[in-house]
Protein backbone atom coordinates (compact mmCIF):
# COMPACT_ATOMS: atom_id res chain seq x y z
CA UNK A 1 0.00 0.00 0.00
CA UNK A 2 2.90 2.15 0.95
CA UNK A 3 4.54 1.39 -1.97
CA UNK A 4 1.79 2.49 -4.42
CA UNK A 5 2.22 6.20 -2.14
CA UNK A 6 5.81 6.69 -3.25
CA UNK A 7 5.26 5.97 -6.71
CA UNK A 8 3.54 9.08 -6.87
CA UNK A 9 5.15 11.02 -4.55
CA UNK A 10 7.96 13.69 -5.65
CA UNK A 11 11.19 12.31 -4.90
CA UNK A 12 13.60 14.38 -2.13
CA UNK A 13 14.69 17.90 -3.44
CA UNK A 14 18.29 16.66 -4.51
CA UNK A 15 19.51 20.39 -3.73
CA UNK A 16 19.18 20.65 0.00
CA UNK A 17 21.84 19.17 2.14
CA UNK A 18 21.10 17.68 5.64
CA UNK A 19 19.73 20.55 7.73
CA UNK A 20 20.16 20.67 11.06
CA UNK A 21 18.17 22.94 14.02
CA UNK A 22 20.72 25.89 14.94
CA UNK A 23 22.21 26.32 11.07
CA UNK A 24 22.49 29.41 9.62
CA UNK A 25 21.18 28.76 5.84
CA UNK A 26 20.54 30.59 2.92
CA UNK A 27 17.79 29.22 0.74
CA UNK A 28 17.29 30.28 -2.87
CA UNK A 29 13.43 29.83 -3.61
CA UNK A 30 12.22 30.35 -7.11
CA UNK A 31 9.78 32.93 -7.13
CA UNK A 32 6.93 33.53 -10.53
CA UNK A 33 6.11 37.06 -11.68
CA UNK A 34 3.87 36.44 -14.54
CA UNK A 35 6.03 34.91 -16.69
CA UNK A 36 9.28 35.63 -15.33
CA UNK A 37 11.18 33.73 -12.75
CA UNK A 38 13.48 34.78 -10.10
CA UNK A 39 15.45 33.31 -6.89
CA UNK A 40 14.63 35.26 -3.97
CA UNK A 41 17.34 34.13 -1.19
CA UNK A 42 16.04 33.85 2.61
CA UNK A 43 18.85 33.71 4.98
CA UNK A 44 18.56 32.89 8.87
CA UNK A 45 18.59 30.16 11.18
CA UNK A 46 16.84 26.38 10.97
CA UNK A 47 14.20 26.69 14.04
CA UNK A 48 13.11 23.14 13.47
CA UNK A 49 12.93 20.63 11.09
CA UNK A 50 9.66 18.10 11.46
CA UNK A 51 10.17 14.80 9.95
CA UNK A 52 7.27 13.13 8.04
CA UNK A 53 8.37 11.53 4.83
CA UNK A 54 6.85 13.08 1.73
CA UNK A 55 5.63 16.14 3.84
CA UNK A 56 8.64 17.28 5.81
CA UNK A 57 9.35 20.51 6.65
CA UNK A 58 11.68 22.95 8.01
CA UNK A 59 11.81 26.62 9.22
CA UNK A 60 14.12 29.17 9.30
CA UNK A 61 13.82 32.16 11.24
CA UNK A 62 15.22 35.48 10.26
CA UNK A 63 15.23 39.29 11.82
CA UNK A 64 14.69 41.62 9.36
CA UNK A 65 14.35 45.37 9.64
CA UNK A 66 13.09 46.84 12.69
CA UNK A 67 13.88 43.76 14.50
CA UNK A 68 11.20 41.93 12.78
CA UNK A 69 11.28 38.20 13.33
CA UNK A 70 10.01 36.78 9.83
CA UNK A 71 9.35 32.68 10.39
CA UNK A 72 9.59 30.85 6.52
CA UNK A 73 8.44 27.39 6.53
CA UNK A 74 9.35 25.64 3.36
CA UNK A 75 8.55 21.72 1.95
CA UNK A 76 11.72 19.66 1.86
CA UNK A 77 10.60 17.72 -1.51
CA UNK A 78 9.04 21.15 -3.11
CA UNK A 79 10.64 21.77 -6.20
CA UNK A 80 10.49 25.57 -5.61
CA UNK A 81 13.71 25.33 -3.43
CA UNK A 82 16.45 25.64 -6.42
CA UNK A 83 19.62 25.31 -3.28
CA UNK A 84 19.79 25.28 0.16
CA UNK A 85 23.11 26.22 1.59
CA UNK A 86 24.56 25.72 4.92
CA UNK A 87 26.71 28.91 6.17
CA UNK A 88 27.42 27.60 9.48
CA UNK A 89 26.78 25.18 11.46
CA UNK A 90 26.02 25.96 15.69
CA UNK A 91 26.16 24.10 18.70
CA UNK A 92 22.80 23.72 19.91
CA UNK A 93 21.74 21.36 22.85
CA UNK A 94 18.02 20.97 21.78
CA UNK A 95 16.11 20.51 18.57
CA UNK A 96 13.28 23.13 18.58
CA UNK A 97 15.15 26.22 19.04
CA UNK A 98 11.86 28.22 20.25
CA UNK A 99 14.05 30.22 22.60
CA UNK A 100 15.58 32.27 19.82
CA UNK A 101 12.68 34.00 19.45
CA UNK A 102 12.37 35.65 22.48
CA UNK A 103 16.27 36.92 22.19
CA UNK A 104 17.33 39.81 20.37
CA UNK A 105 21.42 40.92 19.48
CA UNK A 106 23.90 39.42 20.83
CA UNK A 107 21.62 36.98 23.20
CA UNK A 108 20.78 35.67 19.82
CA UNK A 109 24.27 34.31 18.78
CA UNK A 110 24.71 30.80 18.59
CA UNK A 111 28.46 29.16 19.29
CA UNK A 112 30.07 27.96 15.88
CA UNK A 113 30.40 24.06 15.46
CA UNK A 114 33.44 23.64 13.35
CA UNK A 115 34.19 20.20 13.08
CA UNK A 116 30.71 19.85 11.17
CA UNK B 1 -20.02 6.25 -22.97
CA UNK B 2 -19.09 4.41 -20.39
CA UNK B 3 -16.98 6.55 -17.52
CA UNK B 4 -17.05 4.85 -14.39
CA UNK B 5 -14.42 2.50 -11.93
CA UNK B 6 -14.25 0.74 -9.02
CA UNK B 7 -11.65 1.16 -6.63
CA UNK B 8 -9.49 1.16 -3.09
CA UNK B 9 -8.75 4.28 -1.19
CA UNK B 10 -4.68 3.90 -1.07
CA UNK B 11 -4.37 6.96 1.32
CA UNK B 12 -3.64 11.06 0.55
CA UNK B 13 -0.28 12.86 0.18
CA UNK B 14 0.34 15.60 -1.54
CA UNK B 15 2.09 15.97 -5.28
CA UNK B 16 3.49 19.19 -6.49
CA UNK B 17 2.18 20.45 -10.06
CA UNK B 18 4.03 22.66 -12.61
CA UNK B 19 4.21 25.46 -10.66
CA UNK B 20 5.84 23.59 -7.72
CA UNK B 21 2.48 24.04 -5.67
CA UNK B 22 1.59 21.56 -3.40
CA UNK B 23 -1.42 19.85 -4.34
CA UNK B 24 -3.51 17.44 -1.50
CA UNK B 25 -4.59 14.26 -3.17
CA UNK B 26 -6.38 11.29 -2.85
CA UNK B 27 -4.79 7.84 -4.45
CA UNK B 28 -6.68 5.51 -5.68
CA UNK B 29 -6.29 2.17 -7.33
CA UNK B 30 -8.67 1.86 -9.81
CA UNK B 31 -9.77 -1.06 -12.06
CA UNK B 32 -9.03 -2.79 -14.16
CA UNK B 33 -12.84 -3.85 -13.65
CA UNK B 34 -14.77 -6.61 -15.88
CA UNK B 35 -17.98 -5.69 -17.28
CA UNK B 36 -19.99 -8.22 -15.85
CA UNK B 37 -23.47 -7.04 -17.55
CA UNK B 38 -24.69 -4.43 -19.92
CA UNK B 39 -28.26 -3.68 -19.08
CA UNK B 40 -30.48 -2.29 -22.18
CA UNK B 41 -33.53 -0.12 -21.98
CA UNK B 42 -35.20 -3.21 -24.10
CA UNK B 43 -34.52 -5.83 -21.88
CA UNK B 44 -34.13 -4.63 -18.00
CA UNK B 45 -35.87 -1.33 -18.98
CA UNK B 46 -33.11 1.01 -18.40
CA UNK B 47 -29.11 0.97 -19.49
CA UNK B 48 -26.46 0.63 -17.24
CA UNK B 49 -23.15 -0.81 -17.07
CA UNK B 50 -22.26 -3.42 -14.26
CA UNK B 51 -18.55 -3.90 -13.30
CA UNK B 52 -16.57 -6.13 -11.21
CA UNK B 53 -13.57 -5.38 -9.33
CA UNK B 54 -10.99 -7.33 -6.63
CA UNK B 55 -10.20 -10.49 -7.49
CA UNK B 56 -11.27 -13.56 -4.94
CA UNK B 57 -11.62 -16.83 -4.69
CA UNK B 58 -14.13 -19.24 -6.10
CA UNK B 59 -15.25 -20.64 -2.79
CA UNK B 60 -15.73 -16.92 -1.81
CA UNK B 61 -18.94 -16.87 -3.89
CA UNK B 62 -22.09 -18.23 -4.20
CA UNK B 63 -23.14 -20.27 -6.62
CA UNK B 64 -25.35 -18.29 -8.22
CA UNK B 65 -22.87 -14.92 -8.72
CA UNK B 66 -20.07 -17.45 -9.75
CA UNK B 67 -22.63 -18.60 -12.38
CA UNK B 68 -23.72 -14.66 -13.43
CA UNK B 69 -19.48 -13.95 -13.84
CA UNK B 70 -18.97 -17.14 -16.16
CA UNK B 71 -21.47 -15.93 -18.75
CA UNK B 72 -18.51 -13.53 -19.98
CA UNK B 73 -15.41 -15.70 -19.15
CA UNK B 74 -15.26 -12.87 -15.47
CA UNK B 75 -12.94 -14.53 -13.17
CA UNK B 76 -13.99 -14.41 -9.71
CA UNK B 77 -14.71 -10.79 -8.42
CA UNK B 78 -15.80 -9.26 -4.83
CA UNK B 79 -16.90 -6.11 -5.81
CA UNK B 80 -19.87 -5.86 -8.30
CA UNK B 81 -21.44 -2.26 -8.82
CA UNK B 82 -23.58 -0.88 -11.33
CA UNK B 83 -23.41 2.46 -13.35
CA UNK B 84 -26.11 4.30 -15.13
CA UNK B 85 -24.81 4.84 -18.53
CA UNK B 86 -27.01 5.64 -21.47
CA UNK B 87 -24.59 4.54 -24.48
CA UNK B 88 -22.14 2.81 -22.69
CA UNK B 89 -19.94 1.35 -25.86
CA UNK B 90 -18.50 -1.34 -24.06
CA UNK B 91 -19.58 -5.19 -24.50
CA UNK B 92 -20.15 -7.80 -21.86
CA UNK B 93 -16.21 -9.33 -20.71
CA UNK B 94 -14.73 -6.29 -21.70
CA UNK B 95 -11.60 -4.90 -19.18
CA UNK B 96 -11.86 -0.88 -18.29
CA UNK B 97 -8.92 0.65 -16.46
CA UNK B 98 -7.97 3.90 -15.30
CA UNK B 99 -7.32 5.37 -18.69
CA UNK B 100 -11.13 6.27 -19.14
CA UNK B 101 -9.95 9.47 -17.18
CA UNK B 102 -7.47 11.89 -18.16
CA UNK B 103 -5.87 14.60 -15.87
CA UNK B 104 -8.09 17.99 -15.35
CA UNK B 105 -11.47 16.07 -15.66
CA UNK B 106 -13.92 16.22 -13.13
CA UNK B 107 -14.95 13.20 -11.18
CA UNK B 108 -17.59 12.66 -8.42
CA UNK B 109 -16.10 10.17 -5.67
CA UNK B 110 -18.67 7.75 -4.30
CA UNK B 111 -17.88 5.83 -0.84
CA UNK B 112 -18.96 4.51 2.50
CA UNK B 113 -18.00 7.35 5.48
CA UNK B 114 -15.86 6.29 8.48
CA UNK B 115 -17.85 4.88 11.28
CA UNK B 116 -19.02 7.18 14.10
CA UNK B 117 -20.99 4.80 16.33
CA UNK B 118 -24.08 6.32 18.48
CA UNK B 119 -22.99 10.25 18.55
CA UNK B 120 -24.40 12.85 20.10
CA UNK B 121 -26.05 15.78 18.56
CA UNK B 122 -23.07 18.24 19.06
CA UNK B 123 -20.75 15.59 16.87
CA UNK B 124 -23.63 14.57 14.79
CA UNK B 125 -25.49 18.04 13.67
CA UNK B 126 -22.85 20.75 14.85
CA UNK B 127 -25.18 21.90 18.22
CA UNK B 128 -24.08 24.11 20.13
CA UNK B 129 -24.52 22.33 23.29
CA UNK B 130 -25.32 24.12 26.48
CA UNK B 131 -24.10 26.85 28.73
CA UNK B 132 -20.53 25.80 30.50
CA UNK B 133 -21.17 28.19 33.48
CA UNK B 134 -23.85 30.36 35.15
CA UNK B 135 -24.67 26.99 37.36
CA UNK B 136 -24.82 25.08 35.02
CA UNK B 137 -23.91 21.63 35.45
CA UNK B 138 -25.40 18.48 33.59
CA UNK B 139 -25.89 20.01 30.46
CA UNK B 140 -22.61 20.77 28.00
CA UNK B 141 -22.69 18.74 25.09
CA UNK B 142 -26.85 18.14 25.41
CA UNK B 143 -29.07 18.47 22.26
CA UNK B 144 -31.56 20.74 24.36
CA UNK B 145 -35.20 20.50 24.28
CA UNK B 146 -36.84 18.32 21.37
CA UNK B 147 -39.87 20.08 20.70
CA UNK B 148 -42.49 22.19 21.78
CA UNK B 149 -45.37 22.10 24.41
CA UNK B 150 -48.87 20.76 24.62
CA UNK B 151 -49.13 21.69 20.97
CA UNK B 152 -47.37 19.14 18.89
CA UNK B 153 -47.31 17.26 21.78
CA UNK B 154 -45.09 14.79 19.94
CA UNK B 155 -41.74 15.04 18.94
CA UNK B 156 -41.51 15.38 15.04
CA UNK B 157 -40.29 12.66 12.78
CA UNK B 158 -37.23 13.70 11.03
CA UNK B 159 -36.19 16.06 14.38
CA UNK B 160 -32.22 16.07 14.44
CA UNK B 161 -31.27 13.57 18.09
CA UNK B 162 -28.80 11.75 18.67
CA UNK B 163 -28.15 8.54 16.84
CA UNK B 164 -25.51 6.42 14.66
CA UNK B 165 -23.11 8.50 12.90
CA UNK B 166 -21.23 7.74 9.87
CA UNK B 167 -20.76 4.85 7.41
CA UNK B 168 -22.83 6.24 5.02
CA UNK B 169 -22.96 6.22 1.41
CA UNK B 170 -21.42 9.40 0.18
CA UNK B 171 -20.86 11.01 -2.81
CA UNK B 172 -17.34 13.57 -2.79
CA UNK B 173 -18.45 16.08 -6.09
CA UNK B 174 -16.60 17.54 -8.72
CA UNK B 175 -13.18 16.43 -7.33
CA UNK B 176 -10.41 17.33 -10.14
CA UNK B 177 -8.03 14.15 -11.93
CA UNK B 178 -4.45 15.55 -10.82
CA UNK B 179 -2.70 11.78 -11.52
CA UNK B 180 -3.41 8.80 -13.97
CA UNK B 181 -0.68 6.24 -13.73
CA UNK B 182 -1.98 3.55 -16.28
CA UNK B 183 0.92 1.48 -15.12
CA UNK B 184 0.01 1.21 -11.54
CA UNK B 185 -3.79 1.69 -12.25
CA UNK B 186 -3.17 4.40 -10.07
CA UNK B 187 -5.67 7.88 -10.03
CA UNK B 188 -5.22 10.70 -8.38
CA UNK B 189 -8.33 12.94 -7.34
CA UNK B 190 -7.39 16.24 -5.40
CA UNK B 191 -9.12 16.47 -2.23
CA UNK B 192 -10.43 13.98 0.72
CA UNK B 193 -12.87 11.29 0.07
CA UNK B 194 -15.29 9.37 1.45
CA UNK B 195 -13.88 6.35 3.81
CA UNK B 196 -11.02 4.81 5.50
CA UNK B 197 -8.09 3.69 3.63
CA UNK B 198 -8.93 0.39 2.17
CA UNK B 199 -12.30 1.35 1.66
CA UNK B 200 -14.05 0.42 -1.66
CA UNK B 201 -15.04 3.72 -3.66
CA UNK B 202 -16.88 4.11 -6.76
CA UNK B 203 -15.47 6.96 -9.44
CA UNK B 204 -17.78 8.43 -12.31
CA UNK B 205 -17.98 11.28 -14.49
CA UNK B 206 -18.71 14.44 -12.33
CA UNK B 207 -22.73 15.30 -12.20
CA UNK B 208 -22.18 18.71 -12.12
CA UNK B 209 -18.99 19.84 -14.32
Amino acid sequence: MTDLMKAVQAPANENIPALRPGDAVSVHVKIKEGTRERIQEFKGTVLYTAKSGNNATFTVRRVASNGIGVERTFLLHSPRIEKVVVERSNVVRRARMYFLRNRTGKGARLKQKFNA
Amino acid sequence: MLKGLIGKKIGMTQIFDENGAAIPVTIIEAGPCYVTQVRTAEKEGYSSVQLGYGATKPQRLASGELGHLKKNNVPPVRVLREFRVKDPQVNEGDTVSVDLFAVGENVDVVGTSKGKGFAGAVKRYHFRGGPKTHGQSDRQRGPGSNSSTTTPGRVYKGSRRPGHMGDDRVTAQKLKVVLVDAERHLIGVRGAVPGSRGGIVMIREARKQ
